[in-house]
């Protein structure tokens, strides 16, 4: 009689337990999201004040309602070269072709070039040359060679992609557990099998962490290649709106590329998600941001 | 004997040099010389650094050695020998791979079928006491279970040889002495040769038929031990409370102490 008393304590506490919890959960996500809608709030609002009273001129440093103005503009009126949307679409599939050449590129290269000694050794140095030269001059040099067309700014958002889709991959491959190799060598694996069953795998995580920076990277070789020289996308729009001292059209195509570029890194972490479903889950806190 | 004369290892005057970063010649092992019958246990023990895991190296073909010859089976170790399993000190299981596609490797590699393979993997799996399991991924194990999956996955392909380099080494004593048993009921059943490393004499005299002592380095065979206590020999727990096991255990310590106090006189004066 006397010990069940005890217990149906100890069921009351862990229900109390259970709504205390769950309370402070609740308060701790409601204060982050006051935060995380006060941030915006403040930059703007501080920006917005500041070109009202003249501390700042909204002549060049444009003004958060005169941006939305912009925006409202660029898709309900579209632009000298075409509607928004086609602009868009052009920047979006430049960046995109870019990303996949440079990503395939990297990709082979780095694993090849990681599985061989005498070849790493043979190319390291030019790689190193290749990587120190200011990669965005190269897309003066597309211009002149490839014209207008999408293909200079494909190459140019290659090129910016694979070099850090090549380092991660180089570095993955040299990064493999030796234990994880002698096993499934003694298992009986060709060279072959032993890229397919550890190397690649292995250096997959490497790889995937590194699409997060290369996708922004093939966004800005897209935009950079365009404000060079081109008759459609978002760059050229940029471009145009600096030339009339415009910077509110300027903004607006920034806050549109962020929003793509956003899309994007979803799209890049469900990839993450499927392919790394091995991994354990995240312990560093660093990889929520 | 299950597999004849194919799992007999012979090893004679094996010698390993490395070269230190430094440039210098170092020696690991020095003249190795001894033979495994076909289907013995054997367990190599000695102090740190005096090139057991070199030894082993040498017979699954993954090290050429510098002299001497490594023969399996009447034929020279040149590559990856045949019909080897290894078990590591170390996990050596593929984090991307379930516990079932960990297993499957071996024979899959060997070319056997996917479907064969699985439903051989399940029955491995099943042997080692992890049915319900198949589906996991390795971080999701314990230490214990982890050790298990790579059992199973070393027995899979019935080796004429099984490798052991301190597989138990980094478990908790009950989780270990559960891990030996269960070592020692699979072995009974396939009978390879084994070759186990392992610096706890407890484990060595437990599970072998014979005891190797190797000197500290240069590595070499100081004695040989026959341990004659019968099999099958069940709970290894229990065994070790027999006066026949302790002074067994006994005769080998006072060999094996001299090197473990030169290893650690030698280290102690390098730092």
């Amino acid at each position: 009689m006397s010990s069940t008393i005890p217990a149906t304590k100890a069921i009351e506490s862990d229900t109390d337990a259970q709504a205390a919890s769950r309370r402070a959960r609740r308060r701790h996500t409601q204060r982050v999201w006051i935060g995380r809608i006060l941030v915006p709030v403040v930059f703007l609002g501080s920006w917005q004040i500041a070109t009202e009273v003249g501390w700042l001129d909204k002549f060049f440093f444009g003004q958060p309602t005169a941006v939305w103005q912009a925006l409202v503009h660029l898709f309900t009126a579209g632009t000298a070269f075409g509607s928004i949307w086609l602009n868009l679409w052009v920047t979006i599939k430049e960046a995109l072709y870019g990303f996949l050449l440079g990503t395939g590129t990297g990709v082979v290269i780095g694993l090849l070039l990681g599985q061989n000694r005498l070849l790493a050794e043979v190319f390291g140095p030019y790689i190193k040359v290749l990587n120190s030269i200011p990669r965005i001059i190269l897309g003066s040099i597309f211009i002149v060679a490839f014209g207008l067309g999408t293909f200079p700014k494909v190459l140019l958002a290659a090129v910016l992609v694979f070099f850090v889709v090549f380092f991660n991959a180089f570095q993955g491959v040299r990064e493999v557990d030796q234990n994880l190799i002698a096993n499934i060598r003694v298992l009986g694996a060709s060279p072959l099998q032993i890229a397919r069953h550890v190397t690649i795998p292995s250096a997959l995580t490497w790889i995937i962490a590194s699409l997060h920076t290369a996708f922004g990277f093939a966004i800005i070789g897209a935009l950079v290649e365009e404000v060079l020289g081109a008759q459609h996308g978002i760059g050229l729009i940029i471009k145009v709106a600096q030339g009339n001292f415009d910077p509110d059209t300027v903004f607006a195509c920034m806050a549109i590329m962020g929003v793509v570029t956003l899309a994007a890194e979803y799209l890049i972490t469900l990839l993450e998600r499927r392919v790394l479903s091995w991994r354990p889950p995240n312990r560093s806190e660093a990889q929520a941001i | 004997m299950a597999h004849g004369d194919a799992a007999r290892i012979e090893i004679s005057g094996l010698t390993k040099r490395f070269l230190t970063p430094n440039g210098e010649v170092f020696t690991a092992i020095q003249d190795v010389s001894f033979v495994i019958e076909p289907g013995q246990f054997c367990a190599i023990v000695g102090p740190t650094g005096c090139g057991k895991s070199t030894t082993l190296g040498q017979v699954s073909g993954l090290e050429r050695p510098s002299a001497g010859t490594v023969t399996v089976g009447g034929q020279p170790v040149d590559g990856i020998t045949d019909g080897v399993s290894f078990m590591f000190q170390a996990d050596a299981l593929f984090p991307w791979k379930t516990v079932l596609a960990n297993v499957m490797t071996g024979p899959t590699l060997r070319g056997m079928g996917k479907k064969e393979a699985s439903s051989l993997a399940r029955d491995w799996l099943r042997r080692v006491g992890l049915s319900g399991f198949e589906d996991r991924y390795p971080h999701q194990l314990s230490g214990g279970m982890r050790k298990r999956v790579g059992m199973a996955a070393a027995l899979i392909n019935e080796p004429r040889i099984l490798l052991m380099d301190e597989p138990f080494g980094a478990l908790d004593v009950q989780t270990k002495a559960i891990m030996q048993t269960e070592l020692l009921g699979l072995w009974e059943q396939l009978r390879p040769s084994v070759l186990f490393i392992t610096h706890d004499l407890d484990e060595a005299v437990a599970l072998s038929d014979r005891v190797l002592i190797m000197t500290s380095s240069p590595g070499s065979i100081k004695h040989s031990f026959d341990i004659d206590l019968p099999r099958p020999r069940g709970d290894v727990q229990t065994i070790r409370h027999e006066p026949r096991f302790l002074e067994l255990q006994d005769r080998i310590w006072s060999s094996l102490k001299d090197e473990v106090e030169r290893a650690y006189a030698a280290t102690a004066g390098a730092a």
